[in-house]
């Protein structure tokens, strides 16, 4: 997993509540064994129109917003299925950070899994970044892991959490700074792991 | 000091390491794995040239991707056979026990866990999936994971993870006729919403729960995950070791009353303390069908559409609007109104012997609407088996039904079985996200009997008023 510190990007807004994993990726796209290939399917059917031609109407599919890296959209994102390829398609496109007001758990643990930044911020500036997003295509946001602080270039500067509970907050927010795998932390614990195996 | 809840008592008992401030690591007893989101898994283990760690307690079938329909005839779908076959080739290499295609034990995950005795009281349980919670349903705690959970799973049968805040539904008094386990929890859902749970491990109580079989039970806890909450739970009493006494995978004679001893100490101490605690009177749960494209835009049949005009958030209007437009319904319009195309019984939510039992004492004597294409689809072979024994395929048959082989099937559309664009479906899955079934299809949540009777009268009918003919 890389490491990531801080990130500056453009910002593609998705006024929606409740974002479903089947939206991020639907399930007929899930079929591929490996961890690549799934961008072109992130929001596929929002993003396609019936003929298969792009939905000109979707924000993926216009200008500037097109090469967002940060996306931001509202409350309980990623919810429904555990399927990680919603991560890997955001990933596989471009995506850096999301920026919501509230992750669904599943989603919110393989965001942590695979490096991508759910951005935690109050409703309020979810509304301020989305306007300032939707007026100004091309609109930049710079996302900072150090300070945990989201700023522009027009005075802006938010402050936002990863998590709600400060430990995994300060967890989380080390093991992305430094690219920690989940595994390599676990297995240097393998002694633990025996003792309890044998224990019963 | 005060008591703990069962929540707390598997999860302490578990404890491989608790290091503060950081996650907890806790041992799994049972992993289940199934084609869609294991691939990726393995081949991490194979390029870090790491093994399953414990092949014993790791359990796979194949569900999501399968035909139900002739499986004597080659698949059609390329990328889904490879799906298939990849994991067929990842069990051989790994050594798991695996439950394919032309194996009776075959099934949906979540029902096969239970019917085979591997769900048991008191074990953390994972799967790739989000309704792993169903497993709850035996007083175990399952938790729903992403591929990269299971690898590390595969890996180190541990798990990461961050304590929830524990919750307990309690559902009081008796449920009216006509309304089941499956109004039930979308009633739950309706009142707290979609992301109500989030953040809880959920415990269901109450008289309801305990009459309830463990068919129902499951079903409820299988949809914790629509109101936020990954775990779901409900304590065992004799009806859930009724129910696995004998089982392929349990403790056997003796031992199984020894078992039992144990397993009884597992439910929430009267004394202990949730963090939160919501109390629904069963009197005011009524049959329920979902309007919109999630399963917390809800309504009692007898209600109407409503009218986005009259919402109070921004947000909510905006969600009914677009939700409306995509189901193609105006706000008002009777439910009891709102015809349909197709009707799936089936997913692991509602694929259960006595979710085809209830659905065909709907529908004995009487014929599938014309206008209608309905199917059932059992969630296990051995279901499937067990209900043609009862006669019920010949119900369902002699009505119009299609009656299919096992598997996921219409719930999530991996497979050939999807709805056509615009197409309106009486579904008894769990989720009416876009294009859920199948791209634009359209979804309403509904229980087994709701759906049943949606299939005769061609639209949405009270249940509590449908003449038995049998």
């Amino acid at each position: 997993m890389d490491a990531f510190n801080s990130h500056t990007g453009i910002v593609t807004p998705l006024d929606r509540a409740n974002v479903d994993t089947d939206q991020i990726i639907p399930a007929e796209y899930l079929k591929r064994v490996e961890r690549s290939g799934f961008g072109p399917f992130l929001f596929n059917d929002w993003r396609k129109l019936p003929n298969g031609k792009p939905n000109p109407d979707f924000v993926l599919n216009k200008a500037f917003y097109d090469t967002g890296t940060v996306l931001v959209t509202r409350k309980n994102f990623g919810s429904g299925s555990s399927r990680e390829h919603a991560v890997w398609a955001l990933m596989n496109h471009g995506f850096k950070a999301v920026i919501s007001s509230s992750f669904a758990e599943i989603f919110h643990k393989n965001s942590f899994e695979n490096g991508l930044v759910p951005v935690i911020v109050p409703d309020e500036q979810i509304s301020i970044i989305l306007e300032r997003a939707s007026k100004q295509p091309g609109y930049q946001i710079h996302v900072d892991l150090n300070n945990c602080e989201l700023s522009d270039d027009h005075g802006l500067h938010i402050p936002f959490r990863i998590h709600e509970d400060d430990d995994t907050h300060a967890f989380r927010r080390n093991t992305l700074m430094n690219g920690l795998d989940s595994i390599s932390l676990t297995l240097a614990n393998e002694n633990k792991i025996t003792a309890y195996e044998n224990r019963s | 000091m005060a008591g703990k809840t069962m929540f707390d008592k598997i999860w302490d008992s578990h404890i491989v390491d608790d290091p503060a401030g950081e996650p907890t690591l806790l041992y799994v007893d049972l992993h289940l794995i199934h084609e869609v989101t294991s691939p990726q898994a393995f081949e991490g283990l194979r390029l870090a040239n790491r093994k399953v760690r414990r092949p014993d307690l790791t359990i796979a079938t194949v569900d999501h991707n399968i035909p139900t329909t002739d499986r004597t005839l080659p698949i059609e779908d390329p990328i889904s056979e490879q799906q298939i076959n990849t994991l067929s080739d990842n069990v051989k290499e790994f050594g798991i026990k695996y439950y394919g295609v032309h194996s009776p034990e075959q099934g949906i995950v979540h029902v096969i866990g239970p019917q085979e005795g591997y769900t048991q009281p008191g074990k953390i349980i994972v799967c790739g999936d989000s309704h792993t919670a169903t497993h709850g349903a035996f007083g175990a705690l399952a938790i729903p994971l992403g591929t990269s959970q299971v690898e590390h799973v595969l890996a180190t049968q541990c798990l990461l993870q961050e304590k929830p805040k524990t919750m307990e539904i309690k559902i009081n008094g008796e449920l009216p006729k006509g309304v089941s386990a499956k109004d039930v929890i979308l009633g739950i859902i309706g009142k707290i919403g979609v992301d109500g749970g989030s953040g809880y491990a959920i415990e269901y109580t109450g008289e309801v729960i305990r009459s309830l079989p463990m068919e129902g039970r499951m079903t409820i806890c299988n949809m914790s995950i629509e109101a936020g909450a990954r775990v779901g739970m409900i304590a065992p009493d004799a009806t859930t070791f009724n129910w696995l006494r004998g089982k392929n995978q349990v403790p056997q004679g003796d031992d199984f009353d020894l078992a039992i001893k144990e397993w009884e100490q597992l439910s929430s101490d009267s004394d202990a303390i949730y963090d939160t605690t919501i109390e629904i009177n069963a009197s005011e749960l009524e049959p329920y069908v979902t309007w919109g494209t999630n399963p917390g835009q809800v309504l009692s049949i007898q209600d109407s559409i409503p009218d986005p005009a009259k919402m109070e958030s921004a947000e909510e209007i905006d969600s009914a609007i677009r939700a409306l437009e995509y189901m193609d319904l105006k706000p008002n319009t009777p439910i009891t109104e709102i015809s349909v195309d197709r009707v799936f019984i089936g997913s692991c939510t509602n694929s259960r012997i006595t979710d085809l039992r209830a659905a065909a004492e709907i529908i004995n004597g009487y014929k599938v609407n014309p206008n209608v294409n309905a199917i059932v689809v059992p969630g296990s072979t051995l279901i499937k088996w067990q209900a043609e024994k009862e006669g019920l395929d010949l119900v369902f048959k002699e009505a119009g039904f299609e009656w299919r082989e096992a598997g996921c099937s219409m719930c999530l559309g991996m497979n050939p079985d999807t709805l056509d664009p615009h197409e309106r479906c009486a579904s008894t899955s769990n989720r009416n996200f876009e294009g859920r079934q199948g791209k634009d299809g359209r979804t309403h949540l509904v229980s087994p009997q709701m759906a049943a009777a949606a299939a005769i009268e061609g639209h949405f009918i009270d249940v509590r008023e449908w003449e038995f003919k049998k």
